[in-house]
């Protein structure tokens, strides 16, 4: 099997997957009991917020462990809401972002908020004029992803973090796709909230963090427990946290290395099917864009057969979001930055982890260059097209 | 997520390709749902569907319903053409997700699509046949866009 869809989730590494086993047999008390026997809980607790806290230039107290992204998008969109209201209620997003965020801002819209959603460029690059002349007075919050999921853009998170700060308006970023990913400093940036996941960076999945700056104003998400400073109640979940503190080490151990080994990577493929296929085209942007993300679309062709063939090859790929996948609708971060419906309904995914090699790759586009052909051979779109490209050469003829 | 005989009709697809001077065709869909279907049809004086073609821009679910609609087609007088529903084309693939359904009936839209066709070219009206709704040219300024 060839697994280019690192975006929908990573590999476990081994080192993640042994750092939770202690907690889910000998050291399973409760991180609050008092007694000794908790102690070991306790401190891999510990040891990984600081170790969060530390990788995003912040401070310990400063991160809140989750269920994951989305539970740390809805818990930062809505409670920053909730309690700022009695400034204004005003948010900014931006027309790219997951549905955790999307769809929050949607909610609140209903509950009597006012959202504005900004448009972004054909690369997929927040358009940072109409980002601006949307502030207003009753602002609160502005929240923008570090990073796309589908097509990899990486947005200028500092300069949005300064604008933010100069208006004081609290700002979030969703940063489940770029941390660990790329750098990313809270302190550098201005960013007030972000959002991380840990099956994103080889960590287990149902287990996520917030990064709260001290002094922000935020309602608690769940009630019922003294956990996270009785901002998160529940009792925590210890080996996906210990997981994910060891996932987030490995990852950051080798993050240099490995943006380097993915870019080269990255560009290779994007060459090669570039070169190689006719009627393609890169979704986003071609240097800002994350080191492992790949995103075509392919003229003529329509996304899930492509994936069925994929499959079929052993290769996993993803046609957009994979929370997309069950819609009928093209994806919404392909029509914002201005495909038509039926190109962006050929768009196909391909993520890389540090794992991947040239000879994936290779094999990959070898595939991929057949199950194209096969597909356009059998379609009516790519059939009209080559009558009209006929009755046009004809025509030069004459 | 798709039953057997789905990815046998979408793995070995029958039917594919175009027929030259068709006595019918028919074009169904259109490229913002992610589906168009077009089929082609050849019927013999006794209007006998003596072969079936089609060519299809969709989902694993829109290849294999097109392949399928053409094989119950095949063979069959124009009468028991207009008996292929969209129903029959799901029971014959031992049916499909939800979210899948409305491909059947774009198989079902494309065999009359191509039977309507027909008729207007000969002048002949089919019992049961009404006008097909299609909304192909939908959005074609923006399929020229740059590459």
């Amino acid at each position: 099997m060839i697994y280019l869809d690192n975006a929908a989730t990573t590999r476990p590494v081994p080192g993640a997957v042994e750092a939770m086993m202690p907690y889910l047999t000998d050291y399973y008390g409760n991180p609050s009991s008092i007694y000794s026997f908790s102690e070991k809980s306790r401190q891999v607790i510990q040891d990984t917020r600081d170790y969060i806290a530390q990788s995003l230039h912040a401070q310990s107290g400063e991160i809140y462990f989750t269920a994951g992204g989305s539970e740390s998008d809805n818990w930062a969109i809505k409670a920053a809401a909730e309690a700022y209201a009695f400034k204004g209620k005003h948010i900014i997003t931006s027309k790219i972002e997951h549905h955790a965020v999307l769809h929050t801002c949607q909610y609140l819209e209903k509950q009597g908020y006012e959202v504005t959603y900004v448009g972004v460029d054909e690369n997929g690059v927040i358009n940072m004029e109409e980002l601006k002349a949307a502030v207003r007075e009753d602002t609160i919050l502005i929240t923008v992803m570090a990073a796309n999921n589908e097509i990899g853009t990486i947005q200028p998170i500092k300069e949005i973090g300064e604008l933010a700060k100069a208006h004081g308006i609290l700002f979030h970023t969703d940063a489940v796709q770029a941390y660990a990913q790329i750098p990313l400093d809270v302190e550098e940036m201005h960013i007030d909230m972000l959002s991380g996941s840990g099956h994103k960076f080889h960590g287990p999945k149902g287990i996520g963090f917030l990064y709260i700056r001290k002094g922000v104003k935020i309602r608690s998400f769940v009630h019922g427990g003294a956990q996270e400073r009785a901002r998160r109640a529940g009792t925590e979940n210890v080996p996906g946290i210990a997981g994910m503190g060891a996932a987030a080490k490995y990852s950051f151990d080798i993050l240099e290395e490995k943006m380097k080994k993915e870019t080269q990577l990255r560009d290779y493929l994007i060459d090669r099917v570039l070169t190689e296929i006719p009627y393609v085209r890169l979704n986003g942007d071609r240097k800002k864009r994350l080191p492992g993300n790949a995103n075509f679309s392919f003229r003529f062709v329509e996304g899930e057969s492509m994936l069925i063939h994929l499959d079929q090859k052993g290769i996993c790929a993803s046609s957009g979001s994979a929370c997309t996948s069950g819609s009928l609708d093209p994806s919404h971060v392909l029509l914002a930055i201005g495909l038509p419906h039926e190109i962006a309904h050929g768009s196909l995914r391909l993520t890389l982890s540090e794992e991947t090699t040239r000879e994936e790759l290779d094999y990959v586009v070898d595939n991929l260059k057949e199950i194209v052909a096969y597909i356009r051979n059998m379609s009516p779109l790519y059939e009209d097209f080559v009558r009209a490209q006929g009755q046009k050469e004809a025509e030069h003829v004459q | 997520m798709y039953s057997e005989k789905v990815m046998d009709h979408f793995n070995n697809p029958r039917n594919v390709g175009e027929i030259e001077n068709a006595s019918g065709v028919g074009t169904v869909g259109n490229a913002k749902c992610g589906d168009i279907m077009r089929i082609y049809l050849d019927i013999d004086d006794k209007g006998i569907i003596r072969d079936c073609k089609f060519k299809t821009f969709g989902c694993g679910a829109a290849v294999a319903t097109s392949s399928m609609a053409t094989e119950l087609v095949k063979g069959k007088s124009i009468e028991e053409a207009m008996q292929v529903t969209n129903k029959a084309v799901m029971e014959a693939l031992d049916g499909l997700p939800p979210v899948k359904v409305h491909c059947s009936l774009l198989a079902e839209e494309a065999i009359h699509a191509a039977l309507w066709d027909y008729a207007e070219k000969n002048h002949i009206t089919i019992a049961g046949l009404s006008k097909p709704k299609s909304d192909i040219h939908e959005g074609e300024e923006a399929e020229e866009e740059e590459y």
